[in-house]
């Protein structure tokens, strides 16, 4: 690890005006993650900006919905009643992530900035594009068994690793983010990107800018939530493929439908087609495993995560069925 | 006395003091003006170093030394011969080949090697200097895939890993039913809590203290010795505790070495504590290995013809071998039984024992076998086995010492629930998942070595036991305590242990199940001794017992007395007084194997594995639901300690069956999960609620105590239990460990 100054802020603005334009200044969170990538010798921050003492970690009603702060740890959100009560995907979802310990450190921001966990990408002797642009992927022809099927390039077939974000991009989420040039708002969906030709980009936030919070639009799904994660252990493991589902029923006819999926592309997927054809359709096996298919279209396994073939159309139809049981 | 009664369950006598923090780890341990060391190592898996740059790391601040294959600190024992017990200096390879000491030349024989060691003021120092270190290299063509390899596979030296044949070698080949089948485990790491290392400080030009991570104190105390050319009594080695060893504690690693080294060149004391990355490639694993069993039976069920061939990994430096076919050899009535054992040296570390060692590498295949025959066979997987029962050891022709595994399969099912199990696999549904039973036997060598101990009664009534022996956690010290206060009746609470130091009396390393027999052993003679002088004392004239026989008196809670009449007594401390004692101090050796009846008969440990499993099949998640282990291992000295044991088995158990593996990425030679969060070890989540039994009858023969190791039966088999319920469960065979949901999937 190398040495690097230390600052603490207490307000977004000094945060922001902290980071110098180039990467060698960091925002730490919980540093669940980043000490870690610091620790392997993956990222080298001169600076880390601690923004933990930023008031940002509130989770508060709004006229459309809720509104959590980027600071607000991945245990405070999973467990807070309005949460719970309007939103069980998010909280189903983070507590399906990590382990109690990580989960009371990391905030929500950190968890969406949180990198892929490709073996390459945290070893420095390795090729990886993700880490250092024009060595290779190693992942390519070599242990994939937890990469992408959808949505890879040449360049990356890394994975996305939150649960989190499974709900969030679900759930219809906008993240708000505060930066040099001002405020904006990013649809969750845009937040993450595929790799294409530079996966050392991640997502398109903008250098220096501070995620400040998620909006979260009210809607009728909490009756009909199931987050489904495929792993290989019972806890602790990342996700082989998970599934959140979150559904609108009457009766037993879909009236509306969120479907994302994780452990399958560089970003949070959401399943838009598959959700198309599921509106308004009656909640059987059979229409589930005709949606899975059409969230299947585009996949393509890279040898040892073949697997996923199977395992990603199966899941969503588990998913899915238990979704629809819950009511 | 303690063979014809059941032990009460006491609580670990540590106990307290693990959980406090009382209990002190190597690691823990300081010493003034302690220097840390970091180890870097090789990026390759084969060829030479270029360049070593260490000028950037020996500037950095704090930096002490950066200590590589150009100036690395004589080992001067070293350029002795060889003696083959991993003590000494590291064997060599047995064909010709280079040898591999530490930073002895620029070749690199393996990932991880290490390369450099950087000594500095703080290990935050030394870590940083570490990374300032840059290597070239001329790389090789290398080789690290066992299965890419086989045909390499040469038969290890001695009378243990011969071909072994008895009978009609192909004898299954004509039986009415055949089965040929091939099973793999991939490399497991043992990944005990606490992370290898050493820390060591010369006190005097020929004196060294040494805190260290090992399973014997003594062998370490020798490793140095021999090392270093200095007398045994000049190296005080001390590890009274260990967050766990399964194994890898069981030699003294050349990285250890090393340190010592530093530590006299530098004149400071030393501690490494090497990485968990680290502990990957630098102190063992378990090997990778292919193995295929050939089976023939009549059609009653009776096994005509059995073949096991195993092949292993090993290094290209160092031979590793292990008992994979040994069970095969004895556990079931067989006429015809053939087996090999290869190893293949791969450009890799070596490897060493891990708990259970090769004969749960081995029962996972002939145990998966069994049950697979024993479905063609259309029986119950515990019929097949009880129609090839043996009550004597066919592989040496005589009887078992002591064998109850026909109670334990009964106890065994009764617990699981066994008459549940449907007979027509995937046909037991509950909702969305499959539920299947699986069963398997385990079985271990159980033995008793030499060991020596002290015991001191002191006029008060407490009692100070000693011996070297290291508790890497199985409760060792609790099953002195047992043993001590059985034999001389002073309270659990007044008896203290002291053992994990090279200064007390002789013990063996802790490993293959052996202490609480060897040990125990020790123990018990010592104790024997101490109660005999203490009635010969009280038959002498001028006290209450006088003229009295030895042999009719006990000795309990701070008196003698007489055996039918406890009224008439005398208290320990009047007797040590009227004899001008303060107290009564006794060393007593015991020998290992001196008895006649221990070539007479066949000794081991046996196991029964029972799970029930939840599959679905729609993810190919498997979950272990329940869980029975039994252990016929004689008489259980501490109950509680002993349930902890096989508790610990379910849990590695369903690490090796389900979640372990260590992967390489054979372009690079290199592990790609090396890390706790891609490694995954069974954490809680995966552990069901585990019944254990105990047998509990003791072994006529084996030692005082009638007590048989339990340590490694606790896992020796269980992998095959689960992977028997998942085709139970399924009807998919899956014989390449772990089972992970993508292989249920893949075969679906
Ligand atoms: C062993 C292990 C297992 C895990 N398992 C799972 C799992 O199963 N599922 C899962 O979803 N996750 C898992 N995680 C990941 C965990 O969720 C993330 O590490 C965590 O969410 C990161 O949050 P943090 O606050 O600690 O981020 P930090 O480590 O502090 O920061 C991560 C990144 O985010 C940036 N950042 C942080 N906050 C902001 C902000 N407000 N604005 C802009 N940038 C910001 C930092 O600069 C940094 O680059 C696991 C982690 C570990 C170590
Ligand atoms: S998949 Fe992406 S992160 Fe992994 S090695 Fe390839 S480029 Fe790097």
């Amino acid at each position: 690890m190398n040495q690097f100054q230390y600052v603490r802020v207490t307000n977004p603005k000094a945060a922001i005006a902290a980071i110098t334009k180039d990467n060698t200044t960091m925002f730490l969170a919980g540093g669940t993650n980043l000490i870690d990538l610091m620790k392997r010798g993956v990222t080298a921050p001169e600076k880390l900006v601690d923004i933990t003492r930023i008031p940002l970690n509130t989770i508060e009603k709004t006229a459309t919905g809720l509104r959590i702060g980027a600071l607000a740890k991945n245990t405070a959100v999973a467990e807070h009643e309005l949460v719970m009560k309007n939103f069980p995907l998010l909280s189903m979802a983070l507590n399906a992530g990590a382990s109690p310990q990580l989960r009371n450190m990391a905030t929500v921001g950190g968890n969406m900035m949180q990198r892929t966990r490709c073996s390459y990408f945290y070893d420095t002797a390795m090729p990886c594009n993700k880490r250092e642009p024009g060595t290779g992927c190693g992942a390519i022809g070599g242990y994939n068994r937890m990469h992408a099927i959808l949505g890879a390039s040449n360049k990356c077939i890394a994975v996305h690793p939150s649960d989190m974000c499974i709900a969030l991009v679900a759930l219809d989420a906008t993240v708000n983010v505060a930066g040099p040039k001002g405020e904006r708002s990013i649809p969750f969906g845009e937040f993450h990107r595929l790799p294409g030709d530079t996966p050392q980009k991640d997502n398109t936030l903008q250098p220096g800018e501070l995620i400040m919070s998620v909006d979260l639009p009210m809607n009728g799904f909490a009756g009909n939530s199931h987050y489904l994660k495929v792993r290989d252990r019972a806890s602790y493991a990342f996700a082989l493929i998970s599934v959140g589902a979150a559904l609108k029923m009457s009766g037993n006819t879909i009236q509306d439908v969120r479907l994302a999926m994780g452990g399958v592309a560089h970003k949070p997927w959401r399943l838009t087609e598959a959700e198309k054809f599921l509106k308004g359709k009656p909640a059987t096996e059979a229409t589930f495993k005709q949606a899975a298919q059409i969230a299947m279209k585009s996949a393509k396994g890279y040898g040892e995560n073949d697997f996923k073939l199977t395992m990603a159309p199966n899941s969503i139809v588990e998913a899915l069925k238990t979704a629809t049981k819950t009511a | 006395m303690t063979k014809d009664t059941k032990n009460p369950p006491i609580d670990r006598v540590d106990g307290r003091m693990k959980v406090t923090g009382g209990a002190k780890y190597f690691a823990e341990f300081e010493m003034p003006n302690t220097a840390y060391c970091v180890i870097v190592g090789s990026e390759i898996a084969k060829g030479t170093i270029a360049s070593l740059d260490t000028k950037k790391a020996a500037g950095a601040p704090g930096v002490l030394g950066v200590f590589t294959h150009q100036n690395v600190p004589p080992i001067p024992g070293w350029d002795a011969p060889v003696q083959g017990n991993g003590n000494g200096p590291p064997p060599g390879p047995p064909s010709g080949g280079e040898k591999y000491r530490i930073l002895h030349m620029n070749k690199i024989l393996f990932y991880g090697q290490p390369i450099a060691m950087v000594v500095a003021d703080t290990f935050e120092r030394a870590t940083y200097a570490a990374s300032l270190v840059k290597a070239t290299y001329n790389k090789q063509a290398h080789q690290t895939d066992l299965e890419k390899n086989l045909e390499k596979g040469v038969t290890p030296k001695g009378p243990r890993f011969a071909d072994y044949s008895r009978g009609n070698a192909d004898a299954y080949k004509s039986a009415p039913v055949t089965l040929e089948a091939n099973y793999t485990i991939p490399i497991e790491v043992h990944h005990p809590m606490e992370l290898h290392g050493v820390l060591a400080g010369w006190t005097g030009d020929d004196q060294v203290m040494v805190y260290a991570k090992t399973q014997g104190v003594k062998g370490t105390q020798k490793a140095v010795a021999e090392a270093f050319k200095i007398d045994q009594k000049n190296v005080h080695v001390h590890t009274e505790f260990m967050g766990g060893g399964f194994g890898m504690g069981l030699r003294t690693w050349p990285q250890e070495i090393a340190v010592v080294a530093i530590a006299r060149k530098i004149g400071r004391p030393v501690k490494l504590m090497i990485t968990r990355n680290q502990m990957f490639s630098l102190v063992g694993y378990r090997p990778k290995a292919v193995q295929t069993i050939n089976m023939g039976a009549d059609a009653n069920g009776k096994l005509v013809g059995l073949s096991h061939d195993a092949t292993a990994e090993t290094a290209t430096y160092e031979d590793f071998t292990e008992g994979t076919v040994s069970m095969t050899k004895f556990m079931y009535d067989c006429p015809n039984v053939s087996t090999k054992y290869k190893i293949v040296p791969l450009d890799r570390g070596v490897p060493i024992w891990m708990r259970g060692p090769g004969e749960a590498t081995g029962a996972f295949a002939l145990e998966s076998a069994m049950d697979e025959m024993a479905h063609k066979l259309k029986l119950d997987p515990i019929e097949f086995r009880l129609r090839n029962y043996t009550e004597t050891d066919p592989e040496h022709n005589r009887p078992y010492s002591d064998k109850n595994l026909k109670e334990a399969y009964q106890k065994g099912a009764d617990a699981i629930g066994w008459k549940e199990r449907k007979a027509e696999p995937g046909s037991n549904r509950d909702g969305d998942w499959l539920i299947g039973y699986g069963m398997s036997s385990g079985t271990f060598n159980a033995s008793k070595g030499g060991a020596i101990a002290r015991a001191v009664l002191n006029a008060d009534g407490t009692l100070l036991l000693q011996c070297s022996v290291t508790d890497i956690g199985p409760g060792t010290g609790t099953a002195m305590t047992m043993i001590a206060h059985n034999v001389l009746g002073v309270p659990v609470e007044k008896i203290k242990v002291e053992y994990g130091d090279s200064a007390l009396p002789n013990s063996p390393q802790q490993g293959g199940s052996t202490i609480t027999s060897t040990v125990g052993s020790a123990i018990h003679q010592v104790c024997t001794s101490v109660k005999k002088a203490l009635t010969d004392m009280a038959t002498q004239a001028g006290t209450p017992l006088a003229g009295l026989k030895p042999g009719d008196l006990t000795v309990a809670d701070g008196f003698v007395s007489v055996d039918a009449d406890s009224s008439k007594k005398v208290a320990i401390g009047d007797l040590l007084k009227k004899a001008n004692l303060t107290t009564l101090d006794k060393t007593e050796e015991s020998k290992g194997s001196e008895k006649p009846d221990q070539q007479k008969y066949s000794m081991y440990s046996f196991s029964v594995h029972f799970v029930q499993v939840r599959v679905n099949p729609a993810t190919g998640v498997v979950r272990v639901s329940k869980a029975v282990s039994v252990a016929d291992s004689g008489r259980i000295i501490s109950p509680k300690t002993a349930a902890s044991q096989m508790i610990g088995g379910v849990a590695g158990g369903i690490g090796m069956a389900l979640t372990e593996e260590a992967v390489i990425d054979h372009r690079f030679g290199r592990f790609v999960n090396n890390n706790l969060a891609d490694y995954h070890v069974s954490v809680s989540a995966d552990v069901p609620h585990t019944e254990t039994i105990v047998i509990d009858k003791p072994d006529p023969y084996i030692n005082p105590m009638g007590a048989k190791g339990m340590g490694e039966i606790a896992l020796i088999g269980f992998a095959a239990a689960v992977a028997n319920a998942v085709f139970n469960a399924t009807g998919q065979r899956i014989r390449d460990l772990p089972i992970t949901p993508d292989k249920l999937l893949r075969t679906a």
